[in-house]
């Protein structure tokens, strides 16, 4: 399908939001990709080779170069697949996008929410994206943990937003699986509970 | 239009130094207005409420926070004269992954300046070992942009008008470790954008014991 030889590979990890959000730019864009899912405890020799400084996932792969960083990847993906651009056009837009793409990972953006279906504003955009993780690790979380870190009373901006993302496919078919992530985030935290004792 | 291009900062800021070189080598016509951090005006709050930090570049109005993304905000704004990133998107993405690993040393330096006696020198040692990194990354170019002047040498050069700063209170020195970063340092201070743009480095050694004790007490 694709025009000249483009191998596009992602080095991830199924649990990771950091690995999910390339996963969504790349689906987003229709840009048919090998994952390979890593193994954190383990590094294989090719994760080590491509991201050397901090050996993490998420690596993107393109024709053998490697992109290391979820957010610069992103921007890499909008700029090489310029179908359904995730970053908006002008340049003072672009440079709010990037700021709050960075509060995001540091903390939540309930305030922001108000009066806008999305943080990019009509539809799904880079902030957006980048945001899923507040919304199903944090949510999944509190309910493996039995504590609510963004209760409904508080936050019903946060909330209305993950409604409408679920309504999304693209959304539907990125994140993991509800079972196997609420498992997965048990078992680490039994981990920490023993290395706490 | 005429452009309005104002930039709140605070003259030793490693990070308000990106902007000022930015904006520079772009040559605009900007209002530089010197912040007291200790008692910010409202102007400020008014421009970062978030983070309610400097630098803050005000364009006609609309503000815009974080130095890094103000660089390629400028870049964007005014791209025909000497660009600040690369064209193609992979060096892009390079030069950006650098740029945040270069962020990324700030924790550390914090500990190295204002943290609890006894972890400067750990904290020195992560220091060193981060420029080494970079200055690998370097190798033998005479920019990290290669034979041009950019993005990743601006993220970086901030730093350098506080290197006596760190060599004094971390007990190390920055020359013997890396002395390659010491030499690509001085051929951008040559820059006429940087020489304008970097603080005194006798001036901003005299500063942190002020530094020191305001911290104390915040």
């Amino acid at each position: 399908m694709a025009e000249r030889s483009e191998e596009v590979k992602l080095l991830g990890m199924w649990a990771s939001p950091f690995s999910r959000r390339v996963e969504i730019a790349l689906t987003l864009k229709g840009v048919p990709y090998e994952f390979s899912e890593q193994d954190i405890a383990n590094k294989s020799p090719l994760l080590l080779q491509s991201n050397p400084v901090h050996k993490m996932i998420p690596v993107l792969l393109h024709n053998g170069k490697p992109i290391s960083e979820s957010l610069v990847i992103l921007e890499y993906i909008d700029e090489t697949w310029q179908n359904n651009p995730i970053l908006p056009q002008d340049p003072y837009d672009r440079a709010i996008a990037r700021f709050w793409a960075r509060f995001v990972d540091e903390q939540l953006m309930e305030k922001e929410l108000v009066g806008k279906d999305f943080l990019g504003g009509e539809s799904l955009g880079f902030v957006d994206i980048v945001a899923t993780l507040v919304a199903f690790w944090l949510m999944r979380t509190e309910e493996v943990v039995g504590v609510k870190v963004v209760p409904v009373e508080m936050f019903p901006e946060i909330h209305r937003w993950v409604k409408n993302l679920l309504d999304i496919d693209v959304i539907k078919k990125c994140i993991p699986p509800e079972d196997e992530h609420l498992n997965y985030i048990r078992a680490r935290m039994d981990s920490l509970k023993l290395k706490s004792v | 239009m005429v452009d309005e291009v104002i930039l709140l900062d605070y003259w030793p800021s490693m990070f308000g130094v990106r902007t000022r070189i930015a904006l520079e080598e772009k040559n605009i016509k900007f209002d530089y207005i010197e912040q007291d951090l200790c008692n910010k005006s409202a102007l400020l709050l008014e421009m970062n409420p978030v983070h309610k930090k400097i630098p803050v570049l005000i364009h006609n109005g609309k503000p815009v926070c974080e130095s890094l993304i103000q660089v390629e905000y400028i870049d964007e704004t005014w791209p025909r004269e000497n660009p600040i990133l690369p064209s193609d998107p992979y060096q892009r993405a390079q030069a950006r992954f650098w740029g945040n690993f270069i962020d990324k040393m700030l924790p550390g330096l914090g500990k190295l300046m204002w943290g609890v006696k006894g972890e400067e020198q750990e904290a020195g040692k992560e220091f060193v070992e981060m420029l080494k990194m970079l200055e690998s990354e370097l190798g033998d170019r005479t920019y990290f942009g290669g034979e041009t002047f950019g993005y990743v040498d601006i993220a970086l050069i901030g730093f350098y008008g506080w290197f006596d700063a760190f060599e004094k209170y971390g007990n190390f020195s920055i020359e013997a470790e890396c002395p390659k970063i010491i030499a690509w340092a001085k051929r951008c201070v040559k820059r006429d954008s940087v020489a304008k743009s970097l603080p005194d480095s006798e001036k901003v050694t005299e500063l942190v014991p002020e530094l020191k004790k305001k911290k104390r007490v915040g």
